[in-house]
């Protein structure tokens, strides 16, 4: 499985969007690093900057040795090898669970890979859904494939977007101890989005404020 | 129920009809996603180009086509030296005229469905490892592609319509050029051609409805699509 890794993410960005500027500087250890704040001071941009789906204007991001942006390098996403986990799921609807579950691990270099479809299957529990559409999943069932589908992309750190904030108090339980499984089995490092206290004390390892 | 003259029409047409929409589709689909995805400058012209044969007069469109294909056209005296090919009265000119036609059609069906992509679905793919090409490949043209096959449907009955711009760029030839509504026309200005007529034009009209009932069904399953997937 995760074989352990611990190693830190160093960040330390900076974005103008629109008529604010998003900053953040922080570095993560292992274990969970919450990146809490109120709603709209850009949490999440700061995951995207992490995943490479959105450019800052200045500054690093680092991953152990491994320079994702910054000194003239800026990785394109698919080479960063970071799972994302989005608040939405963001499932591809034209494929099934199974074909969802597989799609980076099929991209994946196969030395990085560290899970297998089947240890996917049994860590989340979702044996019963790999025939499914995801149009017909429930919200706590499309958030276990969406982490599925990040953990066997073999990624080196694991980013999370609010992924309790759309389901019902009995799913976010499940959730949880799925989270704190990958934080404790797994031993991914986590960055996790969240503007919930009582989320971020269960959860994390330190957290980072996030705010104006 | 039709004569053999009448199926050779029928054939010609549908020859004409599926090698315009075969012309047209990767040049619609590309000028679809340029419009849709893209800020250019000159993107105005390029729009307003693309939607020309729309609102040109077809006659007007046809004789363009023959000041460019013709044996002293800049492009038909291109493809008749280096290839010994001439369109000029022959069914692949009448092809490219019905693929003209269709090209605004097609390049507006196609837009709207690209548009309709769900960008952050691509921005996932990368995420997972998915380079741009392959992430088109496996997440945007897959999505797009009921309304592809949608702007094929109508493109094609709107090839088997065209009239205007064929009979101006490659005349009305029995079994080269004379497809559906140019025999529809032929038979009017012949005396006792009436049961002709009636029959080529109810096939007309079967043709064409078909194919919007079959676009629109295509297209309502895209967004019966999105709509359950809670977009």
């Amino acid at each position: 499985m995760a074989n352990g890794r611990a190693m830190a993410i160093d960040i330390d960005v900076a974005k103008r969007l629109g008529d604010r500027t998003i900053a953040a500087q922080f570095t993560a250890g292992p274990g969970l690093t919450a990146l809490f704040g109120p709603s709209g001071v850009g949490k999440t941009s700061i995951l995207n900057m992490v995943a490479g789906l959105l450019r800052p204007d200045r500054g690093h991001i680092r991953i152990g040795a491994q320079t994702l942006f910054g000194d003239g390098v800026d990785l394109p996403p698919e080479a960063r090898r970071i799972g994302y986990v989005f608040q939405d799921g963001r499932l591809f609807p034209h494929r099934r669970v199974r074909a969802n579950l597989l799609y980076g691990h099929g991209l994946a270099d196969p030395a990085a890979r560290w899970m297998s479809l089947d240890e996917a299957v049994d860590f989340l529990g979702i044996g019963g859904l790999l025939g499914r559409w995801p149009h017909s999943l429930s919200g706590g069932e499309a958030q276990r494939v969406a982490i599925g589908r990040a953990l066997l992309r073999g990624p080196d750190c694991l980013l999370l977007d609010e992924p309790l904030s759309s389901l019902d108090a009995a799913r976010r339980g499940d959730i949880m101890a799925v989270i704190e499984r990958i934080r404790d089995e797994l031993k991914l490092p986590i960055l996790y989005v969240s503007h919930d206290r009582a989320e971020v004390e269960r959860l994390a390892t330190s957290v980072v404020e996030i705010g104006e | 129920m039709l004569s053999a003259e009448e199926w050779e029409i029928v054939a010609l047409s549908l020859k004409v009809g599926g090698a315009a929409v075969l012309i047209t589709l990767p040049i619609a689909f590309a000028l679809a996603w340029l419009l849709a995805r893209h800020r250019f400058p000159g993107r105005i012209v390029v729009d307003a180009l693309v939607h020309l044969p729309l609102v040109l007069p077809p006659v007007v469109t046809g004789w363009l086509l023959l000041i460019a294909f013709g044996p002293f056209g800049p492009v038909g005296r291109w493809l008749e030296s280096w290839f010994g090919v001439s369109l000029m009265f022959r069914w692949t000119g009448a092809a490219l005229a019905a693929a003209i036609m269709a090209l605004p059609l097609m390049v507006r069906a196609m837009r709207l469905s690209i548009e309709g992509i769900d960008r952050r679905l691509e921005g996932a793919a990368r995420t997972l490892g998915a380079s741009p090409w392959y992430s088109f490949w496996t997440i945007s043209l897959p999505l797009a592609l009921p309304g592809v096959l949608a702007a094929l449907v109508l493109g094609f009955a709107r090839s088997i319509g065209e009239f205007g711009a064929t009979i101006t760029f490659v005349s009305n030839i029995p079994g080269e050029t004379r497809t559906l509504p140019l025999a529809i026309y032929s038979a009017l200005q012949v005396p006792g051609g009436e049961a002709m007529v009636t029959r080529l034009a109810l096939l007309s009209v079967a043709l064409s409805l078909g194919a919007l009932i079959l676009s629109e069904w295509l297209v309502r399953r895209t967004h019966g699509e999105r709509a359950r997937h809670g977009d």
